[in-house]
């Protein structure tokens, strides 16, 4: 049995702890700590990748009590890709932080950096669905603390909208697990999969309310509209380098609604059926097209990139909501791609506005120091974004488009559309900060000397090109990932459910 | 008992939900400490009501579900993080702003650099 499995959750939260004991106040020391722990988490997250790959599903019984009474972490193709995201996309932004000295503005970044890794670390392995809760929470508090890093105002009163509408969502899903737990007596994943297809017929009622309430939760983390309206003034007040690593939060309500689509409750389960299909499909659809107009009318680069991850999370919802595995597959795909670029804009948006005289748009600003660099990363992140060719983006709606053959019409339309509308904004945006502003006399100032930075931004974009230029293997893993998930026995068996009677 | 215990839990998520949709902080964070009471009841109740029952599988029945009494221990624990997290956010946001209105004006809005 292999105990890397845990390394994910205890790797950060010990060196956590050890941050705010041991090296309290000193900021470079912090650094290297940080900068280590997520260099191994790396080197943890290939080794797991490989484990998946050659030996598929794996549980990790903590305290070795056996499931479903103990908890479980359980490996598989899928939590371990969300692992090596989380850790690529870590070191991306902590690299920011340090070269920004985003992480100086305040006491403690590097500490409830390491938390949020490990809350989103095992709500990405994680077996149970109350342990999911847990780390849910834990990622959540971890965030709060980074949102408001740095202070201010407006910042402040951002993040107490936040955390309250998320404390609402913590609600939500403690109720909906309640009804779980009465309906089913048990609450992990594996042992779920397999009382619920044998569950009396007067129980399917309050069964689909909890399924239905668990999508609401998942919908609140993944900006899901109705639910989206958190997400704009938090990531937009955040400090860029926070919403950048906060780009794959979303992703965790992408994430566990896979896993509860595909493991928990399947179409082929006649309490739901294609419920949560019918649920998700419009909802995806409505927030595509809402996060592209966002973007056509945004007044700042951040709101600007908090919507361009809106519409990201409407095209994987979309994907996600069809459950089979060439949507799937597409769907992981582009969960990867936008992760990585709506950091990257994210990172680009920081670049800027710490540096233009104005934040909001249509207020002309002298040209910022390297405005010529800086634009031509804006340039790239954007045509990640909108899924322009060359970069992944394109790839990824194309394969989406591709799986999404038989409902042309509608799918289709949507998600050209919205493109369109991307396209329109962010060419608007750039325009306005990069063009307009050489009218002006440049800003005196001195070129901020800030390589990292622009170093961890170009990583990102990297990456993107990376994705692109390795979309045959990766695809082709990601089909087999798909595969796997659409065939849970797998799963269930690596839980092993009943060695402990 | 079960009717007593439906209709404290309506209650509560009804104060709850009426105080969430509040428009100052303070009533806010009582709305949601509400709601947690709520949930926290009804996490304990998901494992049956039984009176006078020791919470160990394997003695006489009946016997009581010791597992939701784990859960609302770990779901009390965390709402109270919570709460003191929410609470000491609302007081840093009056005392930087001068007032404790829950919504963003337009113009602060985005304007945090």
């Amino acid at each position: 049995m292999s105990h890397w499995i845990i390394a994910p959750v205890a790797l950060p939260a010990l060196v956590a702890a050890l941050m705010v004991i041991g090296l309290r106040g000193q900021l470079s020391l912090q650094r290297i700590a940080s900068l280590a722990t997520i260099l191994a988490l790396n080197a943890v997250a290939v080794a797991l990748l490989w484990s998946a790959t050659l030996h598929g599903s794996e549980a990790y019984f903590l305290g070795d009590w056996p499931a479903p009474f103990g908890i479980v972490l359980v490996l598989d193709r899928l939590s371990a890709l969300m692992v090596a995201l989380l850790a690529l996309l870590a070191l991306i932004s902590t690299l920011y932080a340090i070269g920004s000295s985003w992480d100086a503005k305040g006491a403690h970044f590097h500490p409830l950096l390491m938390f949020l890794l490990m809350g989103i670390g095992g709500a990405f392995l994680t077996g149970d669905a109350f342990n999911l809760f847990v780390f849910f929470e834990v990622l959540l508090i971890a965030s709060y603390g980074l949102m408001i890093h740095g202070g201010g105002a407006a910042r402040t009163r951002a993040g107490i909208q936040y955390v309250a509408f998320n404390l609402v969502g913590s609600s939500l899903f403690l109720f909906a697990l309640a009804l779980l737990y009465g309906v089913t007596g048990t609450l992990n994943m594996a042992d779920l999969a397999q009382k619920l297809p044998t569950l009396p017929e007067g129980d399917t009622a309050l069964l689909r309310v909890a399924a239905v309430m668990l999508i609401l939760v998942f919908a609140i983390k993944g900006a899901l509209v109705p639910l989206q309206f958190w997400l704009p003034g938090t990531y937009a007040n955040s400090p860029g380098v926070v919403a950048a690593m906060f780009a794959v939060m979303t992703k965790i309500g992408a994430y566990a609604t896979l896993r509860a689509g595909t493991l928990i409750f399947p179409e082929s389960l006649p309490a739901t059926g294609p419920l949560l299909q019918d649920l998700i499909q419009p909802a995806a659809l409505v927030t595509l097209l809402v996060g592209a107009v966002g973007v056509l009318g945004a007044n700042t680069l951040p709101r600007l990139a908090a919507f361009a991850g809106i519409a990201s999370m409407g095209t994987a919802f979309l994907a996600i909501s069809a459950f089979t595995p060439q949507t799937t597959a597409a769907a992981l795909y582009y969960i990867l791609h936008s992760t990585l670029a709506t950091a990257a804009l994210f990172l680009v948006a920081d670049l800027v506005t710490r540096h233009r005289a104005h934040l909001r748009l249509t207020e002309t600003a002298p040209a910022i120091a390297q405005s010529g660099l800086i634009s031509a990363l804006y340039m790239a992140a954007a045509v990640a974004i909108a899924g322009m060719p060359p970069l992944s983006g394109f790839i990824g709606k194309l394969l989406i488009l591709d799986a999404f053959r038989d409902q042309a019409p509608l799918v289709w339309s949507v998600v050209l559309v919205s493109s369109f509308l991307m396209i329109l904004g962010l060419a608007r945006a750039g325009s306005l900060v990069f063009w307009k502003a050489s009218a002006l006399d440049p800003d005196p100032d001195e070129p901020v000397r800030e390589p990292l930075a622009f170093a961890a931004t170009f990583a990102a974009l990297t990456l993107l090109a990376a994705l692109t230029v390795l979309a045959g293997p990766i695809t082709g893993w990601l089909t087999d990932t798909a595969n796997s998930l659409a065939d849970p026995a797998a799963y269930i068996a690596a839980n092993k459910l009943g060695a402990g009677q | 008992m079960e009717l007593l215990v439906a209709i404290a839990i309506g209650t509560l998520t009804a104060v709850g939900i009426y105080m969430t949709l509040r428009l100052r902080t303070f009533p806010v964070i009582l709305g949601l400490t509400f709601l947690s009471y709520a949930v926290n009841l009804f996490l304990f109740v998901s494992g049956r009501l039984t009176l006078n029952a020791a919470p160990i599988i394997g003695t006489p029945e009946p016997y009581a579900d010791p597992l939701p009494q784990a859960l609302v221990l770990t779901a009390i624990v965390i709402s109270f993080g919570m709460t003191a997290v929410i609470m000491i956010m609302a007081i840093g946001g009056y005392l930087s702003a001068g007032h404790d209105r829950i919504d963003l004006d337009a113009a602060e809005d985005g304007d945090a650099k």
